[in-house]
């Protein structure tokens, strides 16, 4: 491992597992009487409890979003945005990853034991909307000792979280940071999750989602889907790029029987099967449902302004010009509501050509706005802070 | 081009919605913020401009004036400004049809190509002009309109549009004595402050 790369991280991290002993009753009328979380923090708690970031996974994102793990090689997965000196400068800020439930990493979901039947949950784990991530943040911030969050960032699913804890909590945060995100989803990116749902179903080892039972899982189904997934969070520049149309084998010589393999087919092959040996299909299926059935407006009388003007806090939009799955426009969508609405907003479209996931990845002018502006948060709640003090 | 505009704080209501068009560095924004407590938004496309309003703190929002403004609403803000940047829209009138549109009134400053530094220069060298105010080759300026403060005032008579007041700028000798007298010869920056 290059000791280059480990220069502004965090270092050597460890995950928590912290057990909220409260009940969550979730969107659907279920009552979790307790849950499990896990937990990472980087950076120090401030004396007034004022500078704690809190970080919003999406779909596939957990509690390691930054540092690295004992003998990993391989660091969390926000790690270019989080560490000494990093837009969220953990010499400055105390920041907080979470797994959310119904997720796979550990957190309560349909991989851990129902207490109710001393069984894992698999299918019947409760259906999941953005705003249980929200209520369960909530009591996990609760038990931290945070009374207001400086930030609340998160990327696409991770956006629909930040913008619900404004309108849910809006006197418990002071800022919300909306990336390549939306108010929500478009017919086509429900189409994208169905596909992909369908592909984990098909699979004769998914047993109605059961297969933990089975001692089995239905990898071939959650490849395809992951699969599918991969293909829109690209943009079709960037695959052209990295791929174009390389061969990985076989020839296209005149009399050669071999048959071909594109090197995006060997790609997409090998990033399918990664996927599906690390994630669990029933949580794709209650992830992929969640997003679907976000509607940031719903419950406003569908009018985004209208919801937007139960907010507080500040925000920054920040979209990614290739992103196609949730492309600058949606990103404009929410910008404009937060005008209209009156609130303090900033929006950066930036140039990439690394589509939805351009926003986990290094780019220098996303690092100098999201920098440039959580600097500013730190320095009000330094002054603040400052002035509490004297 | 950094003129002292400060005496638009006059013209603007304090607590009022403000758009600025190609709002630059913030500067301007953050100047009305702390003194008049608007609520000021920045529309911009420079990134590094874009950067350094989000330090400042100042509303800035990612956006190319020549494309559509449809995005903001009738008489959604108190006041549109729009500084040194007509010259450079692609439709100045349909721009300033929008400013009316979007604000109850709007500020807009531009570079007055009837000054007499950029009338000599074209008489006498035969050039177009490239001066302080105007400091780029023809060929590759974002200024893609000159007009004199004349001309815009024979737009806006053409298009209805009440001039409120205007003010003239040119601090150099002689312009500082004569501005007044004869703005379309001696002002370098013409400011105007206008209503439907």
């Amino acid at each position: 491992m290059s000791l280059d790369k480990r220069e502004n991280s965090v270092g050597t991290v460890s995950a928590e597992k912290i057990l909220i002993d409260k009940p969550l009753t979730l969107a659907c009328g279920f009552v979790l009487p307790s849950h499990e979380l896990m937990v990472e923090t980087y950076g120090t708690l401030n004396a007034d409890n004022s500078n704690a970031i809190l970080i919003c996974h999406a779909l596939s994102g957990n509690h390691h979003a930054a540092g690295y793990y004992e003998g990993d090689e391989k660091p969390g997965w926000w790690d270019s945005y989080i560490g000494p000196g990093k837009p969220m400068d953990t010499n400055r800020f105390f920041i907080v990853s979470l797994t959310n439930i119904g997720s796979c990493f550990g957190s309560t979901g349909p991989t851990t034991i129902n207490p109710e039947t001393g069984k894992v949950w698999g299918a019947d784990f409760p259906a999941l909307r953005a705003r249980d991530w929200v209520e369960s943040q909530k009591l996990l911030m609760e038990q931290l000792g945070i009374d207001c969050w400086a930030a609340v960032i998160g990327g696409s699913l991770g956006g629909m979280q930040a913008m619900r804890w404004a309108l849910e909590y809006p006197d418990k945060l002071a800022n919300s940071i909306v990336i390549a995100s939306s108010m929500k989803l478009s017919a086509q990116n429900i189409a994208f999750n169905e596909i992909a749902r369908r592909a984990i179903k098909s699979d004769p080892d998914f047993h109605d989602g059961n297969y933990l039972h089975h001692n089995t899982l239905p990898k071939h189904g959650l490849a395809l889907a992951r699969m599918i997934g991969h293909v829109t969070y690209l943009s079709d520049e960037l695959m052209g790029q990295k791929f174009g149309r390389e061969l990985r084998s076989g020839t296209f010589l005149q009399g050669e029987a071999a048959p071909i393999e594109f090197q995006i087919e060997s790609y997409l092959n090998y990033q399918g099967d990664k996927f599906s040996s690390g994630f669990d299909a029933n949580s794709y299926i209650l992830i992929t449902k969640m997003l679907d059935y976000f509607d940031l407006s719903r419950e406003y009388q569908n009018n985004s302004v209208g919801a937007f003007s139960h907010a507080k806090c500040d925000f920054l939009v920040v979209s990614f010009s290739s992103d196609w799955r949730f492309s600058p426009e949606r990103s404009r969508e929410i910008t404009d509501a937060l005008i209209a609405a009156g609130k303090n907003v900033s929006y950066a479209e930036i140039e990439s050509d690394l589509g939805h996931d351009a926003f986990l990845l290094p780019n220098p002018r996303y690092e100098k706005v999201l920098g440039n502006y959580l600097s500013r948060v730190a320095d009000k709640f330094e002054a603040a802070s400052k002035g509490a003090a004297k | 081009m950094n003129q002292d505009i400060s005496f638009i704080n006059s013209w603007i209501k304090p607590d009022s919605r403000v758009l600025d068009l190609g709002c630059g560095d913030g500067s301007l924004l953050a100047t009305l913020t702390q003194e008049l407590n608007i609520s000021g938004y920045g529309l911009e496309i420079d990134p590094e401009s874009i950067s350094q309003c989000v330090a400042k703190g100042v509303n800035v929002i990612e956006q190319d004036l020549n494309n559509s403004l449809h995005n903001f609403p009738d008489n959604s803000f108190d006041t549109v400004i729009m500084t040194q940047a007509l010259q450079a829209m692609r439709y100045p009138h349909l721009v300033l049809d929008e400013m009316l549109r979007i604000g109850s009134q709007c500020v807009i400053t531009f570079p007055n190509f009837g000054h007499w530094r950029a009338r000599a220069y074209l008489t006498l060298r035969g050039r177009m002009p490239v001066t302080k105010q105007l400091a780029y080759q023809w060929y590759d300026t974002p200024n893609i309109h000159f007009f004199t403060y004349s001309d815009f005032e024979a737009l806006c008579r053409e298009r209805n549009i009440t001039v409120l007041r205007k003010k003239f700028i040119g601090e150099h000798f002689p312009d500082r004595q004569l501005k007044n007298l004869w703005p379309n010869l001696f002002a370098d920056t013409a400011v105007y402050h206008l209503s439907k």
